[in-house]
């Protein structure tokens, strides 16, 4: 999979943060700013400026860089807000959605508009706060000195002509401007220069300005009351007594243009705004996608789950039918096209869900190439179950935070090089990425083998900041104080991380999902950050069992082999235990009509047929009566509308619309356990209710 | 929610309200109208293994899981019988979606303020906390069920009732 498949998703987020961030802007109250709001702005920016990064996106992720630091400043309380610096933060916001439609249309952002947002807000920063913000720094002077080398040529020459004319006379054209804004802009013309003549109509409204300002300058002021495609500035060569109104090539021949060594596009050279947007746009890229709302899926789901349902009931009435009547061939037709059509139907709409995971993992070597590059490190990426599969809107939201697990992993985490060699690792770091299903949660984790975190740092620094702690908190508590808001050890900001923001962001993203973070670490030894998250809409792939007259699902990656049981390999321990020797192992055995009480079950193990499950390193054999069949089942949730129930994971819906529980491997071991320590008592409700799920740790 | 119902009738202010009516037995009961989401037959439920005996089970409702209380051996009549009078009444309680089988759903009846009795303490099997009150209709009695309480409360063991996450 390549890079650029993400690049539309990070559009698609991108634009989405950023009307965030206008909603929230909007809403912000000046006087009395709402902290979580500033700090969704923030988060929103940090967002960006993240995947900005990842791409390779620089002008815009510089631009959101500075936003960020006096975003920083402004939700810290260092800086006062202001409804005119609000108006600032917007229009960056707007320069912001411009530089990501230019990506998204592959050009080159425009540099001047990066250049002129960057210095306000440098100098928002310097009046407000009195400091430069690190980040691009453009002397305030002269702010269009040194224009990018990655500007194209036609703007370059627009921007030489433009600084060429300043003794000359300009034509300045208004597009459809309204009269009363006609001429606020006149006077502010005037103010400019010598306005030598004027005329038009609204449509098109031309003034002859002599100016020692160039062509951009006058633009930048104009823009604050009309937008940039209404005006149109021309060079006029020599002293033009009339305005002319015909083409702007007139002047271009003799163009006084010293420092213009492109001359070679002409035509281009002498309106400042059509240069830029002359450029053929790429409208294809806009709709290649639409983003429906999760809830909207769920319910296709559903309704074409019944649809299928429905299909099957009637199919069974029609060939009941069919030996009655004569004449109903068509109906038959009919009904088979149905049936394939519903088929169909279904595997599309599930398609729409679920993803493997490698369209998650695949973006890392890059994030990790370009992270470790530039702290200095030597990083090697591994992945494990990439073809895990999870449903589209979790892949969606598990990106972000994974990539910030990522970075802190390599900033934190691993050491340099040397350090690494001095304490006797190899030199080169190890990261993995891995995702497998675990019980009824899906496990992803990142693991290094750096530093490992340190616990009396940890606590020093939670004390610096004021959180409430103690040394007796557990490893797994101080562990995750790094997700405090605010909380950073890092000694400097960087570009990578040490903000404090991330980890925020990382568990917020994730508790939102449903899921949870643990941190497991050594210090010296590494950590492992594992993300636990709920299977809500998972596909499974499951092998289907029969036990009496029940049917239950066994999550196949958990099934490492069946086998008939043979008397002499069945050893009877002290009270009711049942070993079975499999190839020299011993391993427990589980009837499954035991634990979960079923009736009419083969109790006689050698006619039933052992299934050989691994869970948590734990292996043992089931005893269920029938293997039906592989298949996917869509993982329905059992606790929106009951509660968990021990032993199984989770729920789902079989062709015949009869619901079929999944059973959960490790869980089922623990109930086995639970019941035989109960012994012989009756194990009752009460007791039952009272046994909990021991979290995997 | 139910308990500004259970104020407000006992405050006989409230306007007059709808019940659906049902039997268990020879018993009429009712619950409030607007809790219910559908009715349906009593089919394809499935068990779910070590739960109390009057969950049913859970069964499938339009791609969603919903569990099945028996409402019969919950109040531990004699007579638990599945049949084709037996219904399943969808109620929509505390934002979930849970299934009671009866053994007949008759009306819908409005009852006036006035109508509508407060419930004497009494009861081991049917607490009076789960009752907004009795309906008295010339000579039937209703019993009003408070739908919300019963379901979520610890003894129908519907709801987690402490949350480890």
């Amino acid at each position: 999979m390549d890079i650029a498949d993400f690049f539309d998703t990070f559009f698609e987020e991108a634009e989405e943060l950023l009307s965030d961030m206008e909603q929230h802007l909007l809403e912000l109250d000046v006087d009395d700013p709402d902290s979580e709001q500033l700090n969704a702005i923030f988060r929103a920016a940090h967002s960006i400026k993240g995947g900005a990064g990842t791409f390779g996106f620089t002008v815009l992720q510089k631009t959101t860089h500075i936003l960020e630091n006096l975003l920083d400043y402004a939700r810290k309380g260092e800086l006062t807000l202001r409804a005119d610096l609000v108006d600032t933060f917007l229009e960056a916001k707007d320069i912001m959605h411009e530089q990501l439609d230019a990506y998204r249309s592959e050009e080159e952002p425009n540099q001047e508009a990066f250049e002129r947002i960057c210095q306000t807000l440098q100098q928002i920063a310097l009046d407000e706060i009195g400091q430069q913000l690190d980040g691009p720094t453009i002397p305030a002077a002269e702010p269009k000195a040194a224009p990018a080398p990655s500007e194209n040529d036609a703007q370059a020459n627009s921007n030489n002509n433009a600084g060429a004319s300043s003794n000359g006379h300009l034509l300045v054209a208004l597009l459809n401007v309204e009269d009363k804004d006609r001429i606020l802009l006149v006077e502010e013309l005037e103010q400019l220069g010598e306005v030598q003549s004027q005329s038009g109509d609204a449509k098109r409204y031309e003034v002859v300005l002599k100016s020692s300002d160039s062509a951009d300058d006058i633009e930048a002021v104009m823009c604050f009351i009309i937008e940039p495609d209404q005006i149109e500035i021309t060079v006029v060569e020599g002293v033009a007594a009339e305005p002319t109104p015909a083409e702007p090539e007139v002047s271009t021949p003799a163009a006084p243009a010293p420092q213009a060594p492109a001359e070679s596009t002409p035509s281009k050279a002498n309106t400042t705004k059509p240069a830029a947007k002359e450029k053929p746009k790429k409208a294809a890229a806009e709709s290649s996608s639409i983003r429906v709302s999760v809830d909207k899926v769920d319910q296709i789901i559903n309704l074409v789950g019944e649809l299928i349902i429905t299909q099957s009931m009637l199919d069974q009435t029609v060939s009941d039918l069919e030996d009655q009547s004569v004449g109903n061939a068509s109906l038959q037709n009919g009904m088979s096209l149905l049936q394939r059509n519903a088929r169909d139907l279904q595997e599309a709409v599930m398609s729409i869900r679920m993803i493997p995971m490698e369209f998650v993992f695949s973006r890392f070597p890059r994030v990790v190439r370009d992270t470790a590059g530039k702290l200095g490190k030597e990083i090697e990426l591994i992945t494990e179950g990439k073809s895990t599969e999870l449903d589209k809107s979790l892949v969606e939201r598990i990106t972000d935070p994974l990539t910030h697990l990522v970075r802190n992993s390599l900033d934190h985490g691993v050491e340099m090089p040397d350090v690494r060699e001095a304490i006797g690792k190899p030199r080169i770091g190890k990261l993995t990425l891995s995702a497998r299903h675990q019980g009824g949660n899906i496990l992803i984790e990142v693991r290094d083998d750096g530093a490992g975190m340190d616990r009396d740092r940890l606590l020093a620094k939670a004390r610096e900041n004021g959180l409430n702690v103690s040394d007796t908190m557990s490893d797994e508590e101080v562990f995750q104080l790094i997700f405090a808001p605010g909380f950073s050890t890092a000694n400097e900001v960087t570009d990578v991380s040490g903000r404090g923001v991330g980890m925020d962001v990382v568990k917020r993203n994730i508790q939102s999902m449903g899921g949870r973070v643990e941190i497991q670490s050594k210090l010296g030894e590494g950590t492992n950050t594992r993300i636990v998250l709920p299977l809500t809409l998972a596909i499974l792939d499951g092998m289907s069992i029969k036990v009496g007259g029940e049917t239950f699902i066994l999550p196949l990656s958990t099934v490492l082999e069946s086998l008939q049981p043979a008397k002499d390999d069945m050893y009877a321990m002290a009270g009711d235990d049942v070993v079975i020797k499999v190839r020299d192992e011993y391993l427990p055995v589980i009837a499954i009509h035991e634990v979960l009480n079923v009736e009419n079950a083969i109790t006689d193990p050698t006619k039933s047929i052992a299934v050989i499950v691994q869970g948590e390193g734990r292996r043992y054999a089931m005893l269920v009566d029938e293997l039906i069949g592989q298949q996917q089942v869509v993982v329905k949730n059992l606790e929106d509308n009951y509660r968990k129930v021990p032993g199984i994971s989770a729920a789902t819906i079989l062709g015949d619309g009869s619901v079929a529980l999944i059973l959960d491997i490790t869980g089922l071991h623990r109930l086995s356990r639970y019941k035989k320590e109960a012994g012989k008592k009756v194990v009752n409700n009460q007791n039952l209710s009272s046994f909990k799920e021991a979290e995997p740790s | 929610m139910s308990q500004a119902n259970n104020g407000a009738v006992l405050a006989a202010e409230a306007e007059n309200r709808e019940f659906l009516v049902f039997s268990l037995g020879d018993e009429e009961y009712a619950i409030d109208i607007l809790k219910v989401q559908e009715i349906r037959g009593y089919e394809n439920v499935t068990r779910i293994a070590n739960a109390p005996e009057f969950i049913k089970g859970v069964t499938n409702l339009r791609g969603v899981i919903v569990p099945i209380v028996d409402l019969r051996i919950k109040f531990h009549f004699d007579k638990v019988e599945y049949g084709g009078q037996t219904v399943v009444i969808v109620v929509n309680v505390a934002d979930r979606v849970v299934g009671i089988v009866v053994d007949g759903v008759s009306d819908v009846m409005t009852l006036t303020p006035d109508q509508i009795k407060p419930a004497p303490e009494f009861g081991v099997t049917l607490s009076s906390d789960f009752l907004s009150g009795l309906g008295s209709l010339d000579d039937r009695m209703l019993v009003l069920v408070d739908i919300d309480k019963l379901l979520t409360s610890d003894e129908m063991a519907l709801v987690e009732s402490t949350s480890n996450h």
